[in-house]
């Protein structure tokens, strides 16, 4: 069995997740330093390994890794032996070969994180797998929702977690693997969550996960502290789930005048990249409250405190870990169970014991 | 040491800064977190009581420089904030209890990144001994022979000496 991973949101639980935050907290001054690195990971190898296309999330990933002084290596499906037909656990034993102590793997199938965690004894982040979960990117937004409600409170402590906020998101959220992870951490951390979207795009069956669904974005839009939107891919339009890109526009998209509707206590957010004039109006992604670009920065943040949550911490049966002090009660936060049924096409991994919850203390 | 005799020995070391940096020019006090910010922030009170002149005043968490990540749960405890650039300044590097040596070597590397100070000078209320590196204070508020095994806890009531309890082990 390899080391501590992070593939799936319930791989945390809430004190850990608070955990992450508070190391970010830390890390933010870091970022703001004249030399914004500190040697916390010298000497450990982080591999990105991105078998499907990404920006944002591997440089994300990269710049964390080198603030940490970690050292990076870079791999690209395209650029690999994956081209001369070399198997995919073939690829990931030669690079567990070579020791990193760390893979971040994206791919378009679910599951895929999963998989590698049995192949190799390094840890694995879960970069974002097909339909299933992207977690580093629910960490970043719940933690932006955070920093945004400490930055109201002024002076006074913000909210510790996101108990008694209602959030929205609205979208594609059937195959989006950002609202599942997303829905399961804000869920963990309190928070209740409504699922927006056209029917096509809806999960089939909401059941067993703690959240609430409609077709109708008026109805709970002013309701809601927390606007998420998800990226429209173009190709659902082709693919008979929409009937067109404008359509969508004007009923789930947040429209100039939704926009306008909108008290400014009201948080925009969406994980990139933005379709404007589809799921977002071109100005309303510059509202005050619009978050977006905070969710960018603090990308680079959680990732540092993830890097540092798994490789920096004392390895299993190394030392005798003391207690941690008693975290106050917190109300029943409904068990996360499994996830609704995805259209096929799409494999989940088998949610055996390996992925539960706190199997990270093992 | 009780509380008065800590209160004296700050007084002393206050007394002690101004005399080596020739008054208080440059100077910057900086607490290493956690004991040590207590004790600098009554120690720049002091300084300023002495010469009318407020020195800047910084904190520091050393979690992510120190050499024993990965042997036993590291957190950082609280901020870091340095509020002037160290370039050129003389730096009274603060803290409560000065044992094996390596949380100064953290700080040492730690200050690096906010400029290259003039000099690093170490105020330390307690030297228990024990080093395992070699640093050693310029202002100390009092020796103090200790087993290893023993915990010196540093608070407003003074200085008191503990045995060993199961979670400060590695300490």
């Amino acid at each position: 069995m390899s080391a501590r991973s992070l593939v799936s949101i319930t791989d945390l639980d809430r004190d850990e997740i608070l955990g992450i935050f508070h190391l970010a907290d830390a890390f933010k001054e870091v970022a703001e330093r004249p030399i914004p690195k500190v040697p916390a990971l010298r000497g450990k190898t982080v591999a990105t390994m991105f078998f499907e296309a990404s920006t944002r999330t591997r440089l994300s990933f990269e710049t964390a890794a080198k603030r940490l002084s970690a050292d990076v290596m870079s791999f690209s499906a395209s650029t690999s032996s994956l081209e001369k037909g070399e198997s995919l656990r073939d690829t990931i034993e030669t690079i567990d070969a070579m020791g990193v102590d760390a893979m971040v793997v994206r791919h378009k199938s679910s599951g895929v994180p999963a998989q590698v965690r049995a192949w190799t004894k390094a840890s694995v982040i879960n970069g974002g797998d097909g339909q299933h979960e992207h977690p580093t990117q629910a960490l970043l937004d719940c933690y932006t929702i955070r920093e945004a409600l400490a930055a109201r409170a002024g002076d006074e402590e913000g909210p510790e977690d996101l108990r008694g906020l209602r959030i929205g998101i609205v979208g594609d959220v059937r195959h989006s693997r950002v609202a599942r992870s997303d829905v399961l951490a804000m869920t963990t951390l309190g928070a209740e969550v409504v699922l927006v979207g056209p029917r096509t795009l809806l999960p089939p069956s909401l059941d067993g996960w703690p959240v609430k669904a409609t077709v109708d974005l008026d109805s709970v839009l002013g309701d809601l502290d927390v606007v998420y939107l998800l990226r429209i891919q173009r190709e659902r339009a082709d693919s008979a789930l929409l009937p067109s890109l404008d359509e969508y526009h004007w009923r789930w998209g947040l429209t100039r005048q939704r926009a306008a509707r909108l008290s400014d206590r009201t948080l925009v957010m969406h994980p990139g990249p933005m379709n404007r004039g589809v799921e977002i109006a071109p100005e309303a992604a510059d509202l005050p409250s619009s978050l977006i670009t905070r969710q960018v920065k603090n990308g680079v943040l959680i990732r540092m405190a993830v890097l540092f949550h798994l490789l920096g911490a004392p390895a299993p049966g190394l030392i005798d870990v003391p207690d941690v002090p008693d975290v106050p009660d917190v109300p029943d936060v409904p068990d996360v169970p499994d996830v609704p049924d995805v259209p096929e096409g799409a494999e989940l991994p088998e949610s055996d014991g390996q992925l539960a919850r706190g199997a990270l203390h093992a | 040491m009780d509380a008065d005799e800590v209160s004296r020995a700050l007084k002393r070391i206050a007394h002690e800064v101004i005399e080596r940096n020739h008054g208080l020019d440059g100077v910057v006090v900086v607490g290493l977190q956690t004991g040590g910010v207590p004790l600098a922030e009554r120690l720049a009170r002091i300084l300023k009581d002495i010469e009318g002149v407020e020195v800047p005043l910084g904190t520091l968490d050393v979690a992510f420089y120190r050499d024993d990540i990965g042997l036993r749960p590291v957190l950082p405890e609280e901020v870091t904030s340095v509020p002037v650039d160290l370039a050129g300044n003389t730096v009274i590097l603060v803290d409560d209890v000065l044992f094996t040596g390596r949380t100064v070597r953290a700080a040492l590397d730690a200050l690096g990144n906010y400029g290259r100070a003039k000099a690093v000078q170490l105020a330390v209320m307690v030297d228990r001994g024990h080093r395992e590196l070699p640093i050693r204070p310029d202002y100390v508020g009092k020796n103090l022979p200790t087993r290893r095994d023993e915990v010196v806890d540093v608070t407003d009531d003074g200085v008191s000496l503990g045995e060993l309890v199961a979670d400060r082990a590695g300490r």
